[in-house]
């Protein structure tokens, strides 16, 4: 419409204020929500050992978990898909190495190379159903969830019997592959710190004079790397085009030729690596594989998700707020336990910011697509 | 027009879906620079016989000649890299995407930065900006969302788009049919510039005013046939709207509504 003016200007478009711009940032409201938390927590925890180092190392670790596992799920929903089956996923995939790893006596780097094959093949075969099929992913996933849940119970009972297999950390023992996700970096820096005094040392004991943080585990790696790697994808490469296009409208990106099936089982498979990466840190660090490991956690990978900026329906969102979403989630996880409040009532927290974040999205939304 | 050789030809197109036969025997050119209205009323058969064209369905009987040889497109892929381009009514557009993304989507420029290959995000936003500045469209920026667009800015953005990527032969499936008189306007302009560019135009419309705005010729499809071909001023309006609704019904009902139809 604006052709019509000579000046070329619309008289009837305002010029956009600058806080309205950056509104509609997906990252907006990560961004506010994790300093808020930060502030809150410094001002009512700060005494209680939440910001001294072992404290940031508590609740970065609790945070790296949610973000890989968010990153996997903001890509996938992204793509217009949801992975339900993440959680049965985690207790499947940690389960799996457990198996291979202990019960077989395989070594460590082939039953994670194992495992995360199959969850791979796994997360395709989610991913084929759903596109040939064209039934919601809600549903199909949903179906993996038990399924996967179930063979998680069934195997170790069967094999086993019982539900947790234990001996991973011996049978990981000098394994490359099992350092790569169990092990931890920079420890000579944090052995340096711990010299200096800038980190607290161990006073008494077997570890006496080690720092009380050793190192930063390869889980905080993996988070990073995945964060990283997750936006540039998004926002920098091709594909990343195409995952937006596949969640914005399937049928608009197919008549443009993007391949959106194959972006959607890709993302698919995707979401599963993510978990699997997860659960493998996490048999790594317990060293046992439990059958109960990773439950509701689909749910908390997409309410990390949502509180990031991105939209349900799929077409929006970012890597980067998925990852402060998780922030925020792990550190009001563990803050809450630091400042003494009833642990149950970060459920409340769950469900009023998931509202939140909610309703805040589809505002914003709104305002992107001039909607009234 | 008799030395310049008709870029597609679909000559007796016939096409049956099981025992309906929603196309018998259709016949339609397209020469380079001319807009080429295709009118007809609902259920005349338009679509199946663009979808034909543009790839979509196999017809199953009938030639089709493109460039002079024949030709036998698969699928719309086959159409597309041909230069075939079909701007759908709906369905062209990504709303939650800026334009410059939307304008490249399926064809993303690549930035090589050693083995990796990026997105040339500076390029597509400069080639945005001036693609649309040539079509008038001022964009705030590449970043605007499409979704911020009226419905006649983004059918120019598909056209524009498909004109850049090379198309040869333009689509137009309804274009018009859901905008304002406006919005009308600038569309038909944009039309009328595409077809300035020695690209041959084929605009599916079943309203008779907006075809005779910028059509050369037209053709009436009427329960899967043709009823010809008629040259710009060869035909009044009147006709046409008779052969798309076909005929004696619509004199009667013109009558009644006092010839506003």
């Amino acid at each position: 419409m604006s052709d019509a003016n000579s000046s070329g200007v619309d008289e009837r478009i305002k010029q956009q204020s600058r806080m309205r711009q950056a509104l509609i940032r997906p990252e907006l409201g990560g961004i506010c929500g994790t300093i808020i938390v930060f502030v809150l927590f410094f001002i009512f925890a700060s005494d209680s050992g939440m910001f001294n180092a072992q404290g940031v190392m508590n609740w970065s670790v609790v945070s790296a978990q949610f973000m890989i596992i968010a990153v996997g799920a903001c890509l996938l929903m992204i793509a217009g898909e949801f992975d339900l089956s993440v959680g049965s996923m985690i207790g499947f995939s940690g389960m799996m190495i457990a198996i291979f790893g202990v019960t077989l006596a395989w070594p460590i780097w082939m039953a994670i190379i194992v495992t995360f094959i199959m969850a791979m093949a796994i997360g395709w075969l989610n991913g084929f159903i759903v596109v040939r099929t064209g039934l919601p992913s809600f549903i199909v996933t949903l179906a993996f969830l038990f399924i996967l849940r179930g063979f998680t119970i069934f195997l170790p009972q069967v094999i086993e019997r019982k539900t947790i297999i234990g001996g991973i950390k011996d049978a990981a023992e000098g394994d490359w592959l099992g350092a790569a996700f169990g092990g931890k970096i920079l420890t000579g820096l944090f052995q340096w710190f711990g010299d200096m005094g800038i980190i607290a040392t161990f006073e008494r004991g077997t570890r006496a004079g080690q720092p009380v943080v050793d190192g930063i585990p390869m889980l905080i790696v993996w988070a990073i790397g995945l964060v990283i790697v997750g936006h540039i994808l998004l926002t920098r490469t091709q594909f990343g085009n195409w995952i937006f296009a596949s969640g914005g409208d399937a049928e608009a990106a197919r008549n443009s030729g993007v391949p959106v099936n194959r972006v959607k089982i890709s993302m698919f498979m995707f979401s599963a690596f993510c978990a699997t990466v997860f659960a493998t840190c996490q048999v790594m660090e317990f060293g046992s594989a439990g059958a109960d490991r990773g439950l509701l956690k689909e749910f908390e990978a997409i309410i990390a998700v949502v509180i990031g900026g991105a939209l349900l329906t799929g077409g929006y969102g970012s890597v980067i707020g998925a990852a402060l979403g998780a922030l925020i989630f792990g550190v009001v996880q563990q803050g809450l336990f630091f400042a003494g409040v009833e642990s149950s009532l970060f459920r409340v927290f769950l469900g009023v910011i998931l509202l939140g974040a909610v309703i805040l999205n589809t505002y914003i939304r709104r305002i992107i697509t001039g909607e009234r | 027009m008799s030395d310049v050789k008709p870029i597609i030809e679909m000559t007796n197109i016939e096409k049956h879906f099981g025992s309906v036969i929603a196309l018998a025997g259709v016949s339609v050119n397209v020469f380079p620079g001319e807009c080429h209205c295709l009118l007809g009323d609902n259920g005349a058969g338009k679509s199946t016989f663009i979808k034909t064209m543009s790839g979509v369905h196999q017809p199953t009987k009938g030639e089709i000649t493109f460039e002079g040889a024949p030709m036998h497109f698969n699928d719309p892929r086959d159409a597309i890299s041909a230069g075939i381009a079909t701007v759908h009514q709906h369905l062209a557009m990504i709303p939650l995407m800026s334009v410059s993304r939307n304008f490249f989507m399926g064809n993303e420029p690549i930035k090589k930065v050693g083995p990796m290959k990026f997105f040339d995000h500076e390029y597509a936003n400069r080639v945005t900006m001036e693609e649309m500045r040539k079509m008038g469209i001022n964009l705030r920026g590449p970043d605007q969302a499409v979704g911020t667009l009226s419905g006649g800015e983004r059918q120019t953005v598909a056209i524009a788009r498909a004109v850049h990527f090379g198309a040869k032969i333009l689509i137009l499936d309804e274009p018009t049919s859901a905008l304002g008189v406006r919005q009308t306007a600038n569309v038909l302009a944009t039309i009328d510039k595409v077809r300035k560019q020695g690209i041959g135009v084929v605009f599916i419309t079943h309203n008779v005013r907006h075809a005779l705005a910028v059509g050369d010729r037209f053709t009436v499809l009427n329960r899967g046939k043709t009823l010809g071909t008629a040259k710009r001023g060869e035909v009044t309006p009147e006709e046409l709207q008779d052969m798309m609704a076909g005929g004696q019904e619509m004199v009667a009902l013109e009558g009644s509504l006092g010839g506003t139809v």
